[in-house]
Protein backbone atom coordinates (compact mmCIF):
# COMPACT_ATOMS: atom_id res chain seq x y z
CA UNK A 1 0.00 0.00 0.00
CA UNK A 2 0.93 3.49 -0.46
CA UNK A 3 3.12 5.51 1.56
CA UNK A 4 2.32 9.06 2.26
CA UNK A 5 4.71 11.63 1.06
CA UNK A 6 5.82 14.07 4.40
CA UNK A 7 7.41 16.90 4.65
CA UNK A 8 10.83 16.36 6.17
CA UNK A 9 11.32 20.33 7.57
CA UNK A 10 7.90 19.73 9.30
CA UNK A 11 8.08 18.52 13.11
CA UNK A 12 7.00 15.30 14.39
CA UNK A 13 4.27 15.16 16.84
CA UNK A 14 6.29 14.24 19.85
CA UNK A 15 8.45 17.17 19.11
CA UNK A 16 5.46 19.54 18.97
CA UNK A 17 3.80 18.26 22.30
CA UNK A 18 6.82 18.28 23.52
CA UNK A 19 7.31 21.95 22.88
CA UNK A 20 3.55 22.62 24.25
CA UNK A 21 4.96 21.45 27.63
CA UNK A 22 3.21 17.81 27.45
CA UNK A 23 5.57 15.39 29.08
CA UNK A 24 7.06 12.15 27.80
CA UNK A 25 4.50 10.34 30.30
CA UNK A 26 1.92 12.89 28.69
CA UNK A 27 3.05 11.29 25.27
CA UNK A 28 2.70 7.90 26.32
CA UNK A 29 -0.37 8.22 27.53
CA UNK A 30 -1.29 9.58 24.18
CA UNK A 31 0.00 6.52 22.69
CA UNK A 32 -1.90 4.35 25.31
CA UNK A 33 -5.29 5.92 24.32
CA UNK A 34 -4.62 5.65 20.58
CA UNK A 35 -4.02 2.19 20.65
CA UNK A 36 -7.26 2.10 22.24
CA UNK A 37 -8.74 3.89 19.70
CA UNK A 38 -7.50 2.13 16.75
CA UNK A 39 -8.40 -1.07 18.61
CA UNK A 40 -5.37 -2.18 18.70
CA UNK A 41 -3.45 -4.18 21.69
CA UNK A 42 -1.60 -2.19 23.70
CA UNK A 43 1.84 -4.34 23.18
CA UNK A 44 1.76 -1.85 19.96
CA UNK A 45 2.01 1.13 21.87
CA UNK A 46 5.87 1.41 21.91
CA UNK A 47 5.32 0.95 18.02
CA UNK A 48 2.92 3.33 17.47
CA UNK A 49 5.15 5.80 19.99
CA UNK A 50 7.71 5.48 17.76
CA UNK A 51 5.70 6.09 14.30
CA UNK A 52 4.21 9.29 16.20
CA UNK A 53 7.28 10.54 17.08
CA UNK A 54 7.61 10.69 13.33
CA UNK A 55 4.16 11.72 12.62
CA UNK A 56 3.04 14.78 10.86
CA UNK A 57 -0.09 16.58 9.72
CA UNK A 58 -2.15 15.68 6.76
CA UNK A 59 -3.99 17.64 5.24
CA UNK A 60 -7.75 17.13 5.12
CA UNK A 61 -10.64 18.18 2.88
CA UNK A 62 -14.13 16.87 4.46
CA UNK A 63 -16.77 17.28 1.33
CA UNK A 64 -20.46 16.80 2.77
CA UNK A 65 -23.07 16.08 0.29
CA UNK A 66 -26.37 14.43 1.28
CA UNK A 67 -26.17 14.06 4.33
CA UNK A 68 -27.62 14.32 7.86
CA UNK A 69 -24.68 16.20 9.94
CA UNK A 70 -25.15 13.23 11.94
CA UNK A 71 -21.66 11.89 11.27
CA UNK A 72 -19.77 15.17 12.08
CA UNK A 73 -22.06 15.18 15.20
CA UNK A 74 -20.14 12.21 15.89
CA UNK A 75 -16.81 13.01 15.07
CA UNK A 76 -16.76 16.08 17.65
CA UNK A 77 -18.36 13.74 20.48
CA UNK A 78 -15.53 11.77 19.91
CA UNK A 79 -13.32 11.73 23.44
CA UNK A 80 -10.19 10.22 23.06
CA UNK A 81 -7.70 12.51 21.80
CA UNK A 82 -10.23 15.45 22.44
CA UNK A 83 -11.38 16.40 18.82
CA UNK A 84 -10.02 19.85 19.58
CA UNK A 85 -6.62 17.59 19.65
CA UNK A 86 -7.43 15.45 16.50
CA UNK A 87 -8.24 18.63 14.28
CA UNK A 88 -5.74 21.57 15.76
CA UNK A 89 -2.56 19.13 16.79
CA UNK A 90 -3.04 15.87 14.22
CA UNK A 91 -4.90 17.27 11.24
CA UNK A 92 -4.56 20.44 9.71
CA UNK A 93 -8.60 20.66 8.53
CA UNK A 94 -8.30 22.78 5.90
CA UNK A 95 -12.31 22.58 4.93
CA UNK A 96 -15.18 21.57 6.61
CA UNK A 97 -18.62 23.24 5.87
CA UNK A 98 -19.68 22.80 9.77
CA UNK A 99 -17.05 23.32 11.58
CA UNK A 100 -14.88 25.97 9.72
CA UNK A 101 -15.04 29.50 10.23
CA UNK A 102 -15.24 30.76 6.71
CA UNK A 103 -18.44 30.97 4.80
CA UNK A 104 -19.53 31.35 1.18
CA UNK A 105 -16.25 32.12 -1.12
CA UNK A 106 -13.91 32.54 1.35
CA UNK A 107 -14.70 28.89 2.20
CA UNK A 108 -14.56 27.57 -1.14
CA UNK A 109 -11.11 29.84 -1.65
CA UNK A 110 -9.50 27.76 1.26
CA UNK A 111 -10.69 24.26 -0.44
CA UNK A 112 -9.22 25.32 -3.70
CA UNK A 113 -5.86 26.93 -2.12
CA UNK A 114 -5.72 23.46 0.50
CA UNK A 115 -5.86 21.25 -2.68
CA UNK A 116 -3.27 22.85 -4.70
CA UNK A 117 -0.90 23.17 -1.77
CA UNK A 118 -1.34 19.17 -0.51
CA UNK A 119 -1.97 18.16 -4.39
CA UNK A 120 -0.85 14.38 -4.40
CA UNK A 121 -1.05 13.85 -0.69
CA UNK A 122 -3.88 15.44 0.91
CA UNK A 123 -7.25 13.29 2.70
CA UNK A 124 -10.51 13.48 1.06
CA UNK A 125 -13.13 12.95 3.86
CA UNK A 126 -16.82 12.59 2.51
CA UNK A 127 -20.37 12.39 4.20
CA UNK A 128 -23.02 11.50 2.52
CA UNK A 129 -24.29 9.94 -0.65
CA UNK A 130 -24.33 12.47 -3.59
CA UNK A 131 -26.80 12.07 -7.15
CA UNK A 132 -25.03 10.26 -9.16
CA UNK A 133 -23.66 11.44 -12.88
CA UNK A 134 -26.87 10.34 -14.37
CA UNK A 135 -28.90 12.07 -11.81
CA UNK A 136 -30.36 15.64 -11.93
CA UNK A 137 -27.45 17.34 -10.05
CA UNK A 138 -29.58 20.14 -8.91
CA UNK A 139 -30.84 17.82 -6.42
CA UNK A 140 -27.47 18.45 -4.28
CA UNK A 141 -24.94 21.55 -5.02
CA UNK A 142 -22.65 23.43 -2.99
CA UNK A 143 -21.63 26.89 -4.26
CA UNK A 144 -23.58 26.25 -7.53
CA UNK A 145 -21.48 23.22 -8.01
CA UNK A 146 -22.82 20.01 -8.63
CA UNK A 147 -21.59 17.06 -5.95
CA UNK A 148 -20.42 14.97 -8.67
CA UNK A 149 -18.47 17.79 -9.99
CA UNK A 150 -17.00 18.71 -6.55
CA UNK A 151 -16.51 15.15 -5.47
CA UNK A 152 -14.31 13.84 -8.91
CA UNK A 153 -12.64 17.47 -8.49
CA UNK A 154 -11.34 16.85 -5.42
CA UNK A 155 -10.55 13.58 -5.83
CA UNK A 156 -7.93 14.33 -8.26
CA UNK A 157 -5.70 15.17 -5.94
CA UNK A 158 -6.13 13.27 -3.22
CA UNK A 159 -3.77 10.42 -1.77
CA UNK A 160 -6.91 8.65 -0.72
CA UNK A 161 -10.34 9.24 0.40
CA UNK A 162 -12.75 8.36 3.41
CA UNK A 163 -16.24 7.97 2.69
CA UNK A 164 -17.56 8.42 6.83
CA UNK A 165 -21.07 6.90 7.53
CA UNK A 166 -23.15 4.77 5.82
CA UNK A 167 -24.63 7.21 3.03
CA UNK A 168 -21.30 7.74 1.61
CA UNK A 169 -20.08 4.16 2.26
CA UNK A 170 -23.17 2.58 0.12
CA UNK A 171 -25.69 4.95 -0.39
CA UNK A 172 -27.33 5.38 2.62
CA UNK A 173 -31.19 6.39 3.69
CA UNK A 174 -30.70 8.70 0.34
CA UNK A 175 -30.62 5.76 -1.72
CA UNK A 176 -33.47 4.23 -0.27
CA UNK A 177 -35.97 3.17 -2.29
CA UNK A 178 -37.25 4.52 -4.42
CA UNK A 179 -33.96 6.82 -4.27
CA UNK A 180 -35.68 10.00 -5.60
CA UNK A 181 -32.63 11.76 -6.07
CA UNK A 182 -30.48 9.00 -7.76
CA UNK A 183 -27.96 8.58 -5.22
CA UNK A 184 -24.71 6.36 -5.18
CA UNK A 185 -21.92 6.21 -2.39
CA UNK A 186 -18.25 7.20 -2.84
CA UNK A 187 -17.10 3.74 -3.96
CA UNK A 188 -19.53 3.66 -7.12
CA UNK A 189 -17.79 6.65 -8.29
CA UNK A 190 -14.10 6.59 -7.42
CA UNK A 191 -12.30 3.95 -8.75
CA UNK A 192 -9.21 5.36 -9.06
CA UNK A 193 -7.95 5.81 -5.40
CA UNK A 194 -7.57 4.18 -2.43
CA UNK A 195 -11.14 3.68 -0.58
CA UNK A 196 -12.14 3.49 3.13
CA UNK A 197 -15.48 3.24 3.95
CA UNK A 198 -16.25 3.86 7.95
CA UNK A 199 -19.84 2.48 7.71
CA UNK A 200 -22.43 3.51 10.62
CA UNK A 201 -25.39 5.55 11.05
CA UNK A 202 -23.28 7.44 12.02
CA UNK A 203 -20.05 5.74 12.43
CA UNK A 204 -18.78 5.45 16.28
CA UNK A 205 -16.87 8.47 17.03
CA UNK A 206 -13.85 6.50 18.04
CA UNK A 207 -13.94 4.43 14.76
CA UNK A 208 -13.84 8.05 12.91
CA UNK A 209 -10.72 9.13 14.85
CA UNK A 210 -9.01 5.52 14.94
CA UNK A 211 -9.04 5.66 11.28
CA UNK A 212 -7.59 8.97 11.55
CA UNK A 213 -4.91 8.06 13.72
CA UNK A 214 -4.04 5.06 11.74
CA UNK A 215 -3.48 7.20 9.06
CA UNK A 216 -1.17 9.52 10.96
CA UNK A 217 0.68 7.08 12.88
CA UNK A 218 1.66 4.99 9.89
CA UNK A 219 1.09 7.06 7.04
CA UNK A 220 -0.73 4.62 5.24
CA UNK A 221 -4.63 3.49 5.46
CA UNK A 222 -5.51 0.28 7.36
CA UNK A 223 -5.95 -3.33 6.48
CA UNK A 224 -9.97 -3.48 5.22
CA UNK A 225 -12.39 -5.89 4.41
CA UNK A 226 -14.82 -6.71 1.25
CA UNK A 227 -16.45 -3.60 1.87
CA UNK A 228 -13.38 -1.24 2.18
CA UNK A 229 -13.93 -1.19 5.83
CA UNK A 230 -11.21 -1.32 8.37
CA UNK A 231 -11.05 -4.79 9.72
CA UNK A 232 -9.51 -3.76 13.47
CA UNK A 233 -13.05 -2.05 13.94
CA UNK A 234 -15.37 -4.09 10.99
CA UNK A 235 -13.28 -7.24 11.39
CA UNK A 236 -15.83 -9.26 13.80
CA UNK A 237 -19.90 -9.06 14.35
CA UNK A 238 -21.41 -7.32 17.08
CA UNK A 239 -22.72 -10.87 17.56
CA UNK A 240 -19.43 -12.36 18.19
CA UNK A 241 -18.76 -9.85 20.74
CA UNK A 242 -21.92 -9.16 22.39
CA UNK A 243 -22.03 -9.76 25.81
CA UNK A 244 -25.32 -10.94 25.66
CA UNK A 245 -23.92 -13.62 23.58
CA UNK A 246 -23.58 -16.43 26.21
CA UNK A 247 -28.16 -15.78 26.65
CA UNK A 248 -28.10 -16.88 22.68
CA UNK A 249 -25.87 -19.78 23.53
CA UNK A 250 -28.12 -21.08 25.85
CA UNK A 251 -30.97 -19.95 23.66
CA UNK A 252 -32.80 -17.44 26.16
CA UNK A 253 -34.79 -14.87 24.17
CA UNK A 254 -36.75 -12.03 25.48
CA UNK A 255 -39.62 -11.74 23.16
CA UNK A 256 -41.04 -8.75 24.51
CA UNK A 257 -39.24 -5.14 25.20
CA UNK A 258 -40.70 -5.35 28.55
CA UNK A 259 -41.34 -9.27 29.71
CA UNK A 260 -39.17 -11.51 31.77
CA UNK A 261 -36.15 -11.88 29.69
CA UNK A 262 -35.67 -8.35 28.56
CA UNK A 263 -35.48 -7.29 32.51
CA UNK A 264 -33.35 -10.14 33.07
CA UNK A 265 -30.66 -9.30 29.81
CA UNK A 266 -31.28 -11.86 27.80
CA UNK A 267 -30.54 -12.16 24.06
CA UNK A 268 -32.56 -9.26 21.75
CA UNK A 269 -32.68 -11.66 18.65
CA UNK A 270 -36.33 -12.58 18.66
CA UNK A 271 -37.33 -8.79 18.78
CA UNK A 272 -35.41 -8.35 15.25
CA UNK A 273 -31.05 -7.84 16.60
CA UNK A 274 -29.45 -7.88 13.62
CA UNK A 275 -26.33 -8.10 15.21
CA UNK A 276 -25.37 -11.53 13.66
CA UNK A 277 -25.16 -9.71 10.18
CA UNK A 278 -23.76 -6.56 11.43
CA UNK A 279 -20.24 -6.20 11.89
CA UNK A 280 -19.07 -2.75 13.33
CA UNK A 281 -17.13 -1.79 16.67
CA UNK A 282 -19.95 -0.81 18.86
CA UNK A 283 -20.01 -4.02 21.49
CA UNK A 284 -16.21 -3.01 22.59
CA UNK A 285 -16.03 0.73 21.99
CA UNK A 286 -19.17 1.98 22.66
CA UNK A 287 -21.47 4.93 22.45
CA UNK A 288 -21.34 8.03 24.33
CA UNK A 289 -17.62 8.53 26.05
CA UNK A 290 -17.86 4.60 26.21
CA UNK A 291 -20.93 4.88 28.56
CA UNK A 292 -23.12 2.36 26.10
CA UNK A 293 -24.41 0.64 23.58
CA UNK A 294 -27.84 0.10 22.03
CA UNK A 295 -27.60 -3.91 23.23
CA UNK A 296 -26.44 -2.52 26.70
CA UNK A 297 -29.84 -0.25 26.40
CA UNK A 298 -31.87 -3.36 25.75
CA UNK A 299 -32.28 -2.33 21.80
CA UNK A 300 -31.67 -4.69 19.11
CA UNK A 301 -28.90 -3.85 17.05
CA UNK A 302 -30.60 -2.25 14.13
CA UNK A 303 -27.44 -3.14 11.07
CA UNK A 304 -26.86 0.18 11.04
CA UNK A 305 -23.19 -0.65 9.50
CA UNK A 306 -24.29 -2.70 6.49
CA UNK A 307 -25.04 -2.24 3.08
CA UNK A 308 -28.85 -1.89 2.07
CA UNK A 309 -29.91 -1.81 5.93
CA UNK A 310 -32.19 0.64 5.25
CA UNK A 311 -34.27 -1.51 2.55
CA UNK A 312 -34.06 -4.84 4.48
CA UNK A 313 -37.36 -5.06 6.26
CA UNK A 314 -38.31 -4.33 9.38
CA UNK A 315 -35.78 -3.10 12.30
CA UNK A 316 -37.49 -5.53 14.69
CA UNK A 317 -38.66 -8.53 12.48
CA UNK A 318 -35.99 -11.10 13.32
CA UNK A 319 -33.56 -12.19 10.86
CA UNK A 320 -34.52 -15.49 10.02
CA UNK A 321 -38.20 -15.06 9.50
CA UNK A 322 -38.96 -13.59 6.49
CA UNK A 323 -38.48 -16.73 4.59
CA UNK A 324 -36.50 -19.38 7.16
CA UNK A 325 -37.37 -21.94 9.07
CA UNK A 326 -36.75 -19.76 12.47
CA UNK A 327 -37.32 -22.29 14.68
CA UNK A 328 -34.97 -24.51 13.93
CA UNK A 329 -32.50 -22.07 13.58
CA UNK A 330 -32.79 -20.85 16.84
CA UNK A 331 -33.19 -24.17 18.11
CA UNK A 332 -29.92 -25.37 16.60
CA UNK A 333 -27.73 -22.19 18.37
CA UNK A 334 -29.48 -22.79 21.86
CA UNK A 335 -28.82 -26.70 22.13
CA UNK A 336 -25.08 -26.94 20.40
CA UNK A 337 -23.96 -24.12 22.47
CA UNK A 338 -21.26 -21.29 21.42
CA UNK A 339 -19.45 -23.09 18.42
CA UNK A 340 -22.84 -23.87 17.11
CA UNK A 341 -23.97 -20.11 17.25
CA UNK A 342 -20.68 -19.40 15.35
CA UNK A 343 -21.61 -21.01 12.83
CA UNK A 344 -25.62 -19.78 12.48
CA UNK A 345 -24.33 -16.39 13.11
CA UNK A 346 -21.89 -16.63 9.84
CA UNK A 347 -24.85 -18.30 7.81
CA UNK A 348 -26.99 -15.63 8.94
CA UNK A 349 -25.10 -12.89 7.58
CA UNK A 350 -24.75 -14.54 4.03
CA UNK A 351 -28.56 -15.51 4.59
CA UNK A 352 -29.32 -11.57 5.18
CA UNK A 353 -27.65 -10.42 2.39
CA UNK A 354 -29.68 -12.60 0.05
CA UNK A 355 -33.14 -11.90 1.76
CA UNK A 356 -31.96 -8.19 1.39
CA UNK A 357 -32.14 -8.50 -1.87
CA UNK A 358 -36.24 -9.66 -1.88
CA UNK A 359 -37.46 -8.02 0.81
CA UNK A 360 -40.20 -5.22 0.44
CA UNK A 361 -39.83 -1.83 2.21
CA UNK A 362 -41.78 -2.28 5.62
CA UNK A 363 -44.87 0.16 5.60
CA UNK A 364 -45.74 2.15 7.99
CA UNK A 365 -48.57 0.13 9.00
CA UNK A 366 -46.67 -2.71 9.39
CA UNK A 367 -44.24 -1.04 11.77
CA UNK A 368 -47.27 -0.33 14.06
CA UNK A 369 -48.55 -3.37 14.37
CA UNK A 370 -44.65 -4.60 15.75
CA UNK A 371 -44.90 -1.96 17.89
CA UNK B 1 -49.82 7.66 24.19
CA UNK B 2 -50.30 10.78 25.57
CA UNK B 3 -46.76 11.51 26.51
CA UNK B 4 -43.34 10.54 27.94
CA UNK B 5 -44.76 10.16 32.07
CA UNK B 6 -46.96 7.73 30.64
CA UNK B 7 -44.07 4.93 29.71
CA UNK B 8 -43.71 3.01 32.60
CA UNK B 9 -39.96 3.87 33.34
CA UNK B 10 -38.09 0.84 35.79
CA UNK B 11 -34.74 1.31 37.26
CA UNK B 12 -32.84 -1.84 36.68
CA UNK B 13 -32.20 -2.73 40.34
CA UNK B 14 -29.05 -4.81 40.10
CA UNK B 15 -26.27 -2.73 38.71
CA UNK B 16 -24.07 -5.27 39.94
CA UNK B 17 -24.60 -7.86 38.05
CA UNK B 18 -22.11 -9.59 36.28
CA UNK B 19 -22.44 -11.21 32.72
CA UNK B 20 -19.53 -13.77 33.86
CA UNK B 21 -17.35 -12.05 30.37
CA UNK B 22 -14.83 -11.38 33.11
CA UNK B 23 -13.55 -14.74 34.49
CA UNK B 24 -11.73 -15.08 31.15
CA UNK B 25 -9.83 -12.24 31.42
CA UNK B 26 -8.46 -13.54 35.11
CA UNK B 27 -7.35 -16.82 33.57
CA UNK B 28 -5.00 -14.99 31.17
CA UNK B 29 -3.80 -12.44 34.27
CA UNK B 30 -2.60 -16.00 35.60
CA UNK B 31 -0.95 -16.78 32.30
CA UNK B 32 0.27 -13.28 32.32
CA UNK B 33 1.32 -13.67 35.91
CA UNK B 34 3.38 -16.86 35.33
CA UNK B 35 4.80 -15.37 32.67
CA UNK B 36 6.31 -12.37 34.42
CA UNK B 37 7.90 -14.82 36.99
CA UNK B 38 9.34 -17.13 34.58
CA UNK B 39 10.60 -14.76 32.11
CA UNK B 40 10.24 -11.20 33.49
CA UNK B 41 7.87 -10.38 30.12
CA UNK B 42 5.06 -7.79 31.14
CA UNK B 43 1.63 -7.92 29.70
CA UNK B 44 -0.95 -5.39 29.28
CA UNK B 45 -4.78 -5.95 28.39
CA UNK B 46 -7.13 -3.18 27.27
CA UNK B 47 -9.88 -3.87 29.28
CA UNK B 48 -11.55 -0.97 27.53
CA UNK B 49 -11.28 -3.12 24.54
CA UNK B 50 -13.61 -6.06 25.72
CA UNK B 51 -17.26 -7.13 25.31
CA UNK B 52 -17.94 -6.54 28.78
CA UNK B 53 -21.86 -6.36 29.66
CA UNK B 54 -22.82 -3.86 32.99
CA UNK B 55 -21.38 -5.15 35.86
CA UNK B 56 -18.23 -6.89 34.42
CA UNK B 57 -15.98 -4.54 34.97
CA UNK B 58 -17.02 -3.97 38.95
CA UNK B 59 -16.71 -7.61 39.43
CA UNK B 60 -13.34 -7.77 38.39
CA UNK B 61 -11.61 -5.18 39.62
CA UNK B 62 -13.49 -6.28 43.18
CA UNK B 63 -12.15 -9.65 42.44
CA UNK B 64 -8.56 -8.26 42.25
CA UNK B 65 -9.06 -5.92 45.23
CA UNK B 66 -6.89 -3.26 46.39
CA UNK B 67 -2.92 -3.24 46.73
CA UNK B 68 -0.58 -1.12 48.40
CA UNK B 69 0.27 1.46 46.16
CA UNK B 70 -1.78 4.02 44.35
CA UNK B 71 -0.48 6.79 42.64
CA UNK B 72 -1.80 9.86 40.62
CA UNK B 73 0.23 11.50 37.98
CA UNK B 74 -0.70 14.64 35.86
CA UNK B 75 -0.48 14.64 32.65
CA UNK B 76 -2.31 15.45 29.81
CA UNK B 77 -5.33 15.00 32.66
CA UNK B 78 -5.00 12.57 35.29
CA UNK B 79 -3.95 8.74 35.58
CA UNK B 80 -4.74 6.63 38.12
CA UNK B 81 -2.08 3.50 38.89
CA UNK B 82 -3.48 1.39 41.27
CA UNK B 83 -1.72 -1.90 42.31
CA UNK B 84 -4.43 -4.59 43.15
CA UNK B 85 -4.33 -6.60 46.20
CA UNK B 86 -2.56 -9.32 43.07
CA UNK B 87 1.22 -8.18 43.61
CA UNK B 88 2.55 -7.58 40.30
CA UNK B 89 -0.93 -6.72 38.75
CA UNK B 90 -1.93 -3.14 38.73
CA UNK B 91 -4.96 -1.05 37.18
CA UNK B 92 -4.09 1.79 35.26
CA UNK B 93 -7.07 4.12 34.30
CA UNK B 94 -6.22 7.04 31.60
CA UNK B 95 -8.69 9.86 32.02
CA UNK B 96 -8.65 13.19 29.64
CA UNK B 97 -8.67 16.62 31.18
CA UNK B 98 -12.36 16.12 31.23
CA UNK B 99 -11.93 13.02 33.53
CA UNK B 100 -13.37 10.67 30.35
CA UNK B 101 -11.16 7.45 30.72
CA UNK B 102 -9.41 6.89 27.65
CA UNK B 103 -7.79 3.45 28.28
CA UNK B 104 -8.24 1.25 31.30
CA UNK B 105 -5.61 -1.64 31.33
CA UNK B 106 -4.39 -3.71 33.36
CA UNK B 107 -0.78 -4.44 33.38
CA UNK B 108 1.27 -7.29 34.69
CA UNK B 109 4.33 -6.15 35.70
CA UNK B 110 6.74 -5.18 38.97
CA UNK B 111 6.33 -1.54 37.69
CA UNK B 112 4.04 -0.19 35.37
CA UNK B 113 6.20 1.89 32.48
CA UNK B 114 4.18 5.51 33.16
CA UNK B 115 5.26 5.19 36.71
CA UNK B 116 8.58 5.43 35.65
CA UNK B 117 10.97 8.75 35.29
CA UNK B 118 10.86 9.00 31.42
CA UNK B 119 14.85 8.45 30.18
CA UNK B 120 13.78 10.91 27.13
CA UNK B 121 13.26 13.38 29.75
CA UNK B 122 16.75 12.71 32.00
CA UNK B 123 18.64 14.81 29.17
CA UNK B 124 16.93 17.88 30.17
CA UNK B 125 17.27 16.78 34.40
CA UNK B 126 20.66 18.46 34.48
CA UNK B 127 19.77 21.72 33.22
CA UNK B 128 16.49 21.96 35.00
CA UNK B 129 18.54 21.88 38.59
CA UNK B 130 21.43 23.70 37.56
CA UNK B 131 18.61 26.68 36.11
CA UNK B 132 17.05 26.16 39.60
CA UNK B 133 20.25 26.29 41.26
CA UNK B 134 21.37 29.58 39.52
CA UNK B 135 18.63 31.43 41.19
CA UNK B 136 18.32 29.56 44.33
CA UNK B 137 19.79 31.75 47.61
CA UNK B 138 20.55 29.98 50.43
CA UNK B 139 18.30 30.28 53.39
CA UNK B 140 15.80 31.84 51.09
CA UNK B 141 12.53 31.03 49.86
CA UNK B 142 12.07 27.79 47.77
CA UNK B 143 13.09 29.18 43.51
CA UNK B 144 10.48 27.83 41.33
CA UNK B 145 7.79 25.72 42.71
S1 LIG C 1 -28.50 -11.61 18.62
FE1 LIG C 1 -28.06 -9.50 19.21
S2 LIG C 1 -28.45 -9.38 21.45
FE2 LIG C 1 -28.31 -11.55 20.86
S3 LIG C 1 -26.18 -12.10 21.26
FE3 LIG C 1 -26.34 -11.54 19.08
S4 LIG C 1 -25.84 -9.37 18.98
FE4 LIG C 1 -26.28 -9.83 21.15
S1 LIG D 1 -25.67 -1.53 17.59
FE1 LIG D 1 -26.01 -1.94 15.39
S2 LIG D 1 -27.53 -0.41 14.70
FE2 LIG D 1 -26.75 0.25 16.67
S3 LIG D 1 -25.10 1.68 16.16
FE3 LIG D 1 -24.16 -0.35 16.45
S4 LIG D 1 -24.12 -1.27 14.37
FE4 LIG D 1 -25.54 0.48 14.29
Amino acid sequence: MRVFEKNPLEKGLAERLREHGVSRRGFLKFCAATASMMALPPAMIPAIAAALERARRPSVIWLSFQECTGCTESLTRSHAPTVEDLILDLISLDYHHTLQAAAGEAAEAAREQAMRDNHGNYLLIVDGSLPGPDANPGYSTIAGVSNYAMLMEAVEGAAAVIAVGTCAAFGGLPAAAPNPTGAVSVMDLVKDRPVVNVSGCPPVPMVITGVLAHFLTFGRLPELDEYHRPLAFFGQSIHDRCYRRPFYDKGLFAETFDDAGARAGWCLYRLGCKGPSTYNACATMRWNSGTSWPIEAGHPCLGCAEPRFWDAGGFYVPLSVPTGPAQDYLLAAGALGAVVGGVVATSARGRVKAEAAVRQPVTVEELEQKL
Amino acid sequence: MSGLSSIPVRVAADGDACHGNALAILHEVRHALERLISTGEATRIDLHALPFGAGDEAWLTALLGTGEVLATIEALGPTSVQETAIPGVWLVDYRNAEGQRLALHLEVTCIPAILRTQCRELDTAVATLDTRLSTATPGGSHPLS
